[in-house]
């Protein structure tokens, strides 16, 4: 038995191979496109399983500390390390801003976290873990910082020591950890003109700088210089314990708001990421649609083009069946070398693409199945094309 | 077969390249590939832990120099950044009346001289006069014996001497008072005369006016500074050193201070004082460090960084810091066994400043640990040992 469609591709397989390698591209953009989302799903992700947290403590009636702003007094940590069922709890802040080295500068989430706690980096792809109390810092590989580099984060000058992987905001925005009074600092700091300033107003004011009240005045500036704010309380729940109870007993007794991992994730997916979600499912929808419709013209112009020969193999007593087979396995085969060429083509300009990529194997199976469907739904017009041919054109011309 | 292998290779050749590279893309990127890790054997040693802390400079003695009771400046005598020595006036405040109080207490004081004086001159004519008095009761008692005179010329010569006794004692009496008078201005002037030296600042030691707080015309209160000084070779830094870190902190450890303003020239210097409290706000223990010799450079309030190194410890296993890590609370490090990553708890000991742990158990000399990795690890995952993890982007 030969093969009607191998013969017909041998016979011109460089157009055959390259409107393959064609439609590939436009497959390879399809799989980059479910690799977007599927990036941003796991940066939320990601962001979430790096804190090493089961129950976020948040500020009461707020979303924080990733969705919402949030500010907890740094001692609040005490009294939840003493509820029932709490194994580790630890206070951290979040936030995103420039951090410079250089002259260049990279938006960056700072996090302040303690060394050991829930926060704190997972693991480090080179260097080594915060030693110091102050001024160094562990930075995700995406900032393009190297080890050894002086970064400056306000007016503090940091060493980094430390480099991470996939540690990321929800907004894909890469991390840099510094100890958490650093953190603090940088976070309420305000600049020294603005400190300077504040001060003259305060001393202008006759109520805080009264004669006959030596002191007042600086302790006045003194309160308003410190602060001892964090964004979240960061939980871990001891074995044995339901974190949905533990969170209960958050909210019920310390007037704070508590999320559950599974509730932080729904916070994340659903409120932050689930415009961008929507959009990139139009863009996979359009271009599924596209890729279609593409194939569909494709097989039938190839089709056309043959529409002699075909009349010739219906005039030697070519059954139907045959004819349809060639067609269809030439729109299949199409759709192979165009999945082969989408995945490789999506693996090498995945890492260029500025927000992360991730392509997961279940989806290029996924990916195939589809591409397989619409392949063979496209090639449904040129086989209908063919078998209405008739055997007399092979003749007549 | 018509068609020849010379036709045919090229498309073959095509198949086998893309379907290597479409292997490639699904094998060795992405979650199916190994992931790439790099190693550490353990091997014994000791690690050299140190402290870290940040501190500010301070004088150890500040001195605020102020009035002790409210008053008018009426000049000030020093500035910023002069020396003085002990004693040295610096600064006066306005006496208002005490001049003049102190002219009528001296005017007062010779007045009572002179009450002194004529007191003194009625004591020696009552005494003159009671010598005379007495004299002739003695001569009237002979005569009264020789019955020449009546008893009554007996009685009023003796009652004159009498008299003329009391007038002595009063005499006595009233000098007495006239000199307590004396004594009491005296004292009262002395009394001003030290409130007016009090109106005087001084400086009670060696030292640098570091700040000026008052000007001439100011009216200040009891305890207001009007200038603040410091003696420059009490300067020590005040570190603060994060209480779960502080473990060891005794004095006499040798410490390296490195100012902010001198970044990278380190001054040797020791624990001179470690505070009972700490800090219980921002948790932290809070240590004295002196220089072994006086700062040239810097300033009062400058940031200082200082590393305090504490004795080495025990000869054990030693790991890099990155090697560990926290599994559901658990600490401990992926060991290798046969090629497969296993996780392991571990206890640790000391730590030094560039990251080398000293473990207590769990691990001996000649494991294989997994230091960095590409990606979180699992029991039994592939990965591929490198001696960097390069190439990686995000």
């Amino acid at each position: 038995m030969i093969s009607l469609a191998g013969r017909d591709i041998l016979h011109g397989w460089g157009k055959f191979v390259f409107t393959g390698m064609g439609l590939g591209l436009l497959i390879g953009v399809t799989l980059s496109m479910a690799g977007i989302y599927r990036g941003m799903v796991d940066d939320a992700q990601a962001l979430l399983g790096n804190s090493g947290a089961d129950l976020w403590v948040v500020q009461q009636d707020t979303q924080g500390p990733y969705a919402e702003s949030s500010s907890l007094r740094d001692d609040v940590v005490r009294s939840i390390k003493g509820l029932p069922g709490v194994a580790q709890a630890a206070n951290v802040t979040y936030f995103t801003m420039q951090v410079a080295l250089g002259e260049r500068d990279v938006r960056a989430m700072v996090v302040g976290f303690e060394p050991g706690e829930p926060g704190a980096p997972a693991y480090l792809i080179d260097g080594r873990h915060i030693t110091r109390g102050h001024y160094e810092a562990v930075a995700d590989v995406r900032t393009g910082f190297r080890l050894g580099d002086r970064i400056r984060i306000r007016r503090k000058d940091f060493t980094v020591v430390g480099l991470t992987r996939r540690m990321v905001s929800s907004g894909g925005d890469p991390m840099v950890f510094v100890p958490l009074k650093d953190a603090q600092e940088a976070q309420f700091l305000k600049d020294n003109d603005a400190i300077v300033n504040e001060r003259e107003r305060l001393a202008a004011n006759p109520s805080f700088n009264r004669p006959g009240v030596p002191g007042l005045l600086d302790s006045v500036i003194d309160a308003q210089t410190v602060n001892h704010s964090v964004n979240a309380v960061l939980v871990r729940v001891a074995t044995g314990h339901s974190p949905d109870a533990v969170a209960d007993t958050v909210r019920r007794w310390k007037h704070l708001s508590a999320y559950t991992r599974a509730e932080m994730e729904q916070i994340l997916l659903v409120k932050l990421i689930a415009t961008s979600a929507r959009q990139i499912g139009m863009f996979l929808v359009i271009l599924a649609v596209v890729s279609a419709a593409i194939v569909a013209f494709i097989i039938y112009t190839m089709t056309l083009g043959k529409i002699r020969e075909i009349a010739v193999l219906k005039l030697i007593g070519a059954r139907d069946r045959t004819i349809a087979g060639m067609i269809l396995q030439q729109a299949l085969g199409l759709g192979v070398i165009g999945f082969v060429v989408g995945k490789i083509a999506a693996t090498v300009w995945a890492p260029i693409f500025p927000k992360y990529v991730l392509l997961l194997p279940e989806d290029a199976v996924r990916g195939f199945i589809i591409v397989m469907v619409i392949c063979g739904l496209a090639s449904l017009m040129a086989i209908r094309a063919a078998l209405r041919v008739d055997p007399a054109t092979a003749i007549g011309g | 077969m018509k068609f020849a292998l010379g036709r045919r290779w090229p498309l073959i050749l095509l198949a086998v390249v893309l379907l290597g590279a479409f292997a490639f893309a699904m094998f060795r990127t992405g979650p199916l590939a190994p992931i790439r890790v790099t190693v550490h054997t353990v091997a014994d040693g000791t690690v050299t832990p140190s402290l870290f802390g940040i501190g500010t400079v301070e004088a150890q003695r500040s001195y605020a120099i102020g009035p002790t009771a409210a008053g008018r400046l009426l000049s000030v005598e020093a500035d910023v950044g002069d020396t003085v020595t002990a004693g040295q006036v610096l600064g006066r405040l306005d006496p208002v009346d005490l001049n003049a109080r102190v002219a009528a207490l001296d005017a007062s004081l010779a007045r009572a001289g002179n009450a002194v004086v004529a007191a003194q001159a009625q004591q020696r004519d009552a005494a003159a006069k009671a010598k005379v008095t007495a004299i002739e009761a003695k001569r009237y008692d002979t005569l009264a014996d020789q019955k020449f005179v009546s008893p009554s010329a007996v009685e009023a010569r003796a009652q004159a001497n009498t008299s003329a006794r009391a007038a002595v004692d009063a005499a006595a009496a009233s000098v007495a008072a006239a000199q307590d008078d004396l004594t009491r201005l005296q004292a009262e002037r002395e009394a001003l005369v030290a409130q007016q030296r009090n109106l005087t600042l001084v400086a009670p030691v060696d030292g640098v006016i570091t700040a000026r707080q008052a000007e001439p015309g100011n009216t200040v209160v009891a305890g207001q500074a009007v200038l603040q000084m410091i003696d420059p070779s009490s300067l020590w830094v005040r570190t603060r050193i994060d209480q779960n870190r502080a473990n060891g902190l005794a004095e006499g450890l040798d410490a390296r201070i490195e100012l902010r303003s001198h970044a990278g020239d380190a001054h040797m210097g020791k624990v001179v004082r470690v505070e009972l409290l700490s800090d219980p706000v921002t948790e932290e223990r809070i240590a004295r460090v002196r220089c072994d010799r006086a700062f040239k450079e810097g300033s009062v309030g400058e940031m200082a960084e200082v590393t305090i190194s504490l004795p080495p410890s025990d000869a054990g296993p030693i790991v890099p810091n990155a090697a560990l890590r926290h599994i559901n609370g658990e600490k401990g490090v992926w060991r290798i066994t046969e090629g497969k990553p296993r996780f392991v708890p571990v206890s640790t000991g000391a730590e030094s400043l560039d990251g080398n742990i000293r473990i207590l158990n769990g691990l001996s000399s000649g494991d294989t640990v997994v230091v960095h990795a590409e990606r979180p690890l699992k029991d039994g995952a592939r990965i591929k040992p490198v001696e960097v993890i390069t190439g990686l982007k995000r």
